[in-house]
């Protein structure tokens, strides 16, 4: 935590402190309590003035059946990105984990996804499947399947995902190779002696030895979902169509900057602060990420 | 140059005191050893000397100075660490100017002062080298030079030599000695090494659970241990200690198993008390049945060639004992021998106080 | 690797590639869009190789009125917004986290603490769990469509102040002993030992967070209103809303290209730091 030996006291540490501080309390504590306090006001019709109502904000979002939804579709959308996005990374690191030859090659073929912003996967993504113009609706007539994310909730939701988890796999994929690259050759080589194939070695040994990865990118992925895929959703579909893609952090925005429902998007916000902690408490106290060997 | 002079030094972290009031004095250019077991306080109270820790109660003075709250860089010292402590970063040159850069010597004489120094441990043509690039030896060596170029009054050094191998340990020991002959500085040594103690220190000082239990001579270390753990500690193999029951002279000193020894100066108000005796393996010779003051049963022989160590215990008891017989010796495991000591090297403690009786 | 078979190699390498094929393809779309006049890119269906209008795209979207009939920025006044972001973005990160670290590592003070744990608490507070009220902090204090605006909110880290600690930590005591004995100061120490020894971990931090920096999106958003203001990122957004009134997709997929070409560039050019600063940050 600090070292044996330190300086001197002296103002000198306050200094040092003193510009991240200033930032955390102005852009990040203050703002959070504001949200904290506005979560248990509500604004009359005029915004003239305001009520001190306690939980009245968070009970009426409880009641809301477009808030459960959005928390149902949230819910959803992480799942189905952390699953996509690290079972693909899985199987890619599982193949480059066992390439002698070229595997920074490869490895750098496909991590460069992760440097793209969220927002422009959605573009690149939408101009795929757009409508008229798009690749893929293209082939997929041929199957019959008539593909139009404007109109189709479901397709919309498919859409998003396929962005989203596309964008992470980089991500997903770096982390898994770097933990496989870590298990001892020797442990390998001693499955392989006990006669174990390659995909009963993959699925008895690496995939074991590396559930903690698993379970830290498990979280990783599902605060990606969560948070930052915001630009996806902004880009690809605006929550739509009929708020089928309206995750947590698009309502939140939505409710506060354009429908202007400030104590309703201050308690939403209070709700994903506590998810957000939940998760970071998971984080910190149950992930191990390494493993001994 | 400068004496170094402890007075009742004490050391706590909160609640809990690791140095119990030292008191010592470092002469102008001696050569001081501190040892002692792990956690006896040693380099605690090296690290109060250089400032680096400080200082519960008592006063330290470097010089005519009081250096208490005094800041390490301005007590005119140098320190040699056990890892070394060189910058990984910069080169030989820089790891050894650095301290006078910020000084603010003038370029020429810092030049002049590493390049001496260079020259003197053989360093001069690795002045640009990296430190991950140099031996262990040349680190330790870099090390010391850069406690040179500061023309210290006093060179502090921690265990310098613990990160080596046997072989480089016993030549770098040798650098080390001739190095402060050589310049003259007052130096204080921290090792739990005795051997490495007692070939370097003109002075040890031998530390035991926050406390000084003997600060002397080596040789005096080694003819007159004040106390029992004076006497274990400084010499290999280690003292044999027996439990012994004064007689009414003083001097007769009846071991378990009934057998009779004599010291030469004894402790006649002890008479009848039991007492611990001392004797050094090497101060114990084969005797026949006639002149044997005891007997030990033989356990397991050392042939080292030069000599011959034989671990045993006192005939009929379970007290260990070892004997250091000259050259080779040919003795069978199981057998019993005859021994014998000159009353000199007989060293009497008190069990109680653990203080040297005679 | 334990079985050689060139059977399994050859189907190892096949699925790497295919995988490959599967995550560049949307880049390989865009990339092409970019080399085609916006009269190919309105037939469907699309074309999937390159075509030869790529310079003139290029030059049409940087230099030009970039897409007709909207206001927004020249493209390059985009990308010089987008790039001062970034840097003030990753610099300030970098710069505030040494110091806090420094301090809560080297120094022992009232409060010590406190301020690790406020540190801490940014972790928690996403700027999308408190859009409206940082939104108003920032509209208060006057900083709305400024480059400081932009930054500030987002430079503090406790990622980066918890890496700087993990470094020093690893930094051996004797070290900082030995700069005393020879007479440097707090700063002094900072800047000739830990400054210099933190080098690599500096730059790979700085490489994740340029790209952290370049690829914001819902804070631009929120505090640019000014045209001249506009991030590259963002405009992608305005372009595909415009795109539905008259669609220039030569223009548009170019402009992602640019968009996505300095955080790509930065990821493969410096492939060990970015790995590095990824997996050192989540520790």
């Amino acid at each position: 935590m600090i070292k044996r030996v330190h300086f001197p006291a002296s103002p000198l540490p306050y200094l040092l402190v003193a510009p991240q501080i200033l930032i955390t309390l102005v852009f990040f504590i203050w703002p959070a309590s504001q949200a904290l306090y506005q979560s248990f006001l509500i604004e009359d019709a005029f915004g003239l003035g305001s009520e001190f109502v306690w939980f009245e904000n968070f009970q009426l979002l409880f009641e809301d059946d477009h808030y459960i939804d959005s928390f149902l579709r949230t819910a959803f959308f992480s799942a189905a990105v952390a699953f996509l996005s690290m079972s693909f990374a899985l199987v890619l690191a599982g193949f480059a984990d066992r390439v002698v030859k070229g595997a920074t090659f490869y490895r750098t073929l496909l991590i460069w996804p992760y440097a793209i912003a969220p927002v422009l996967a959605g573009a690149l993504w939408v101009f795929m499947f757009n409508p008229t113009l798009g690749i893929f609706p293209y082939f997929l007539q041929a199957f019959g399947i008539d593909w139009n994310h404007y109109l189709n909730g479901s397709q919309a939701m498919a859409l998003v995902i396929m962005a989203a988890a596309w964008k992470q796999v980089a991500y997903n994929f770096l982390f898994y190779l770097a933990a496989m690259q870590s298990i001892p050759k020797s442990v390998i080589e001693a499955a392989a002696i006990d006669g174990a194939g390659p995909i009963k070695r993959f699925s008895t040994i690496i995939f074991p030895l590396i559930s903690p990865t698993t379970f830290f990118l498990l979280v990783i992925n599902v605060v990606y979902a969560f948070f930052e895929t915001f630009g996806i959703i902004h880009a690809v579909t605006q929550g739509g169509p009929a708020n089928s893609t309206t995750i947590l952090v698009y309502k939140v925005f939505n409710d506060g900057f354009v429908g202007l429902d400030l104590g309703g998007s201050a308690a939403q916000s209070v709700i994903l602060m506590i998810l957000v902690i939940a998760m970071t408490v998971i984080q910190f106290r149950y992930v191990e990420r390494k493993v001994e060997y | 140059m400068a004496k170094i002079a402890l007075e009742h030094i004490r050391k706590a972290y909160g609640p809990t005191e690791v140095i119990h009031g030292i008191d010592g004095e470092i002469k102008d250019g001696e050569f001081v050893v501190i040892v002692g077991p792990s956690g006896c306080g040693k380099s605690t109270l090296l690290r109060m000397i250089a400032g680096l820790e400080s200082v519960t109660d008592g006063t330290i003075r470097i010089g005519d100075k009081v250096v208490n709250n005094l800041e390490p860089s301005q007590r005119d010292i140098a320190m040699v660490f056990q890892n070394y402590a060189l910058y990984p970063h910069m080169s030989v040159f820089d790891n050894m100017s650095y301290g006078l850069k910020i000084r603010g010597l003038p370029k020429a004489e810092i030049k002049r002062r590493v390049e001496e120094a260079a020259h003197i441990l053989e360093l001069t043509p690795y002045l640009q080298r990296a430190p991950r690039q140099l031996s262990g030896g040349q680190r330790q060596r870099v090390a010391m030079g850069r406690a040179i170029v500061r023309e210290p009054s006093v060179f502090l050094f921690d265990e310098p030599l613990s990160n080596l191998d046997a072989k480089l340990r016993v030549q770098m020991r040798l650098e080390i000695k001739k190095l402060q002959e050589r310049l003259g500085i007052t130096s204080v040594y921290v090792t739990h090494d005795q051997v490495e103690a007692m070939t370097l220190g003109h002075r040890l000082m031998v530390l035991n659970g926050g406390n000084v239990e003997q600060f002397g001579s080596p040789i005096d270390l080694y003819d007159k241990p004040q106390t029992l753990f004076v006497a274990g500690f400084i010499g290999s193999p280690a003292m044999n200690i027996l439990d012994a029951v004064c007689g009414g002279d003083g001097k007769s000193m009846t071991l378990f198993n009934g057998d009779v020894i004599t010291a030469a100066s004894g402790a006649e108000n002890l008479a009848g008390k039991s007492l611990k005796a001392g004797m050094r393996p090497e101060h114990l010779h084969l005797a026949g049945s006639h002149d044997a003051q005891f007997s030990a049963h033989v356990d397991v022989v050392e042939q080292l060639g030069a000599d011959t160590i034989v671990h045993g215990t006192l005939l009929n008891t379970e007290e260990q004992l070892s004997v250091r017989l000259d050259g080779i010796q040919r003795l069978e495991r199981g057998s019993t021998i005859g021994l014998s000591v000159d009353p000199a090297n007989v060293h009497l403690f008190d069990p109680q106080t653990t203080q040297r009786v005679n | 690797m334990i079985e050689n078979r060139p059977i399994v190699t050859f189907f190892t390498h096949v699925m790497l590639i295919l995988g490959i094929f599967m995550i560049a393809l949307p880049i390989w779309i865009t990339f092409v869009a970019s080399t085609h006049d916006e009269i190919r890119m309105v037939q469907s269906p699309i074309p999937l190789w390159p075509g030869d209008q790529f310079f003139v795209n290029l030059e049409r979207t940087l230099f030009g009125a970039g897409l007709s009939g909207t206001e927004n920025a020249p493209v390059w006044l985009m990308l010089l917004n987008s790039l001062a972001m970034a840097l003030m973005i990753s610099i300030g990160k970098i710069a505030i986290s040494l110091i806090s670290a420094f301090a809560i590592v080297y120094f022992k003070f009232p409060f010590r603490m406190t301020f690790f744990w406020m540190i801490f608490i940014t972790l928690m507070l996403p700027v999308e769990v408190r859009i409206l009220p940082t939104f108003e902090v920032v509209a208060n204090l006057g900083l709305l469509n400024s480059y400081w605006g932009l930054s500030i909110p987002l430079i503090a880290s406790a990622t980066a102040t918890f890496m700087f600690r993990q470094v020093f930590l690893t930094i051996p005591d004797e070290l900082l002993e030995s700069a005393r004995i020879d007479g440097a100061g707090p700063m002094r120490f900072f800047w000739d030992i830990l400054l210099p020894l933190s080098r690599t971990n500096i730059a790979a931090l700085f490489v994740i967070m340029f790209i952290f920096g370049w690829n914001q999106y819902l804070w631009p958003l929120l505090v640019t209103t000014d045209t001249s203001m506009t991030t590259i990122v963002m405009s992608i957004k305005q372009m595909l809303e415009a795109a539905e009134q008259s669609p220039q997709w030569n223009i548009i997929m170019m402009t992602a290209l640019l968009a996505m070409v300095p955080p790509v560039f930065v990821v493969i050019g410096m492939q060990k730091l970015f790995v590095k600063g990824l997996t050192e940050t989540e520790k």
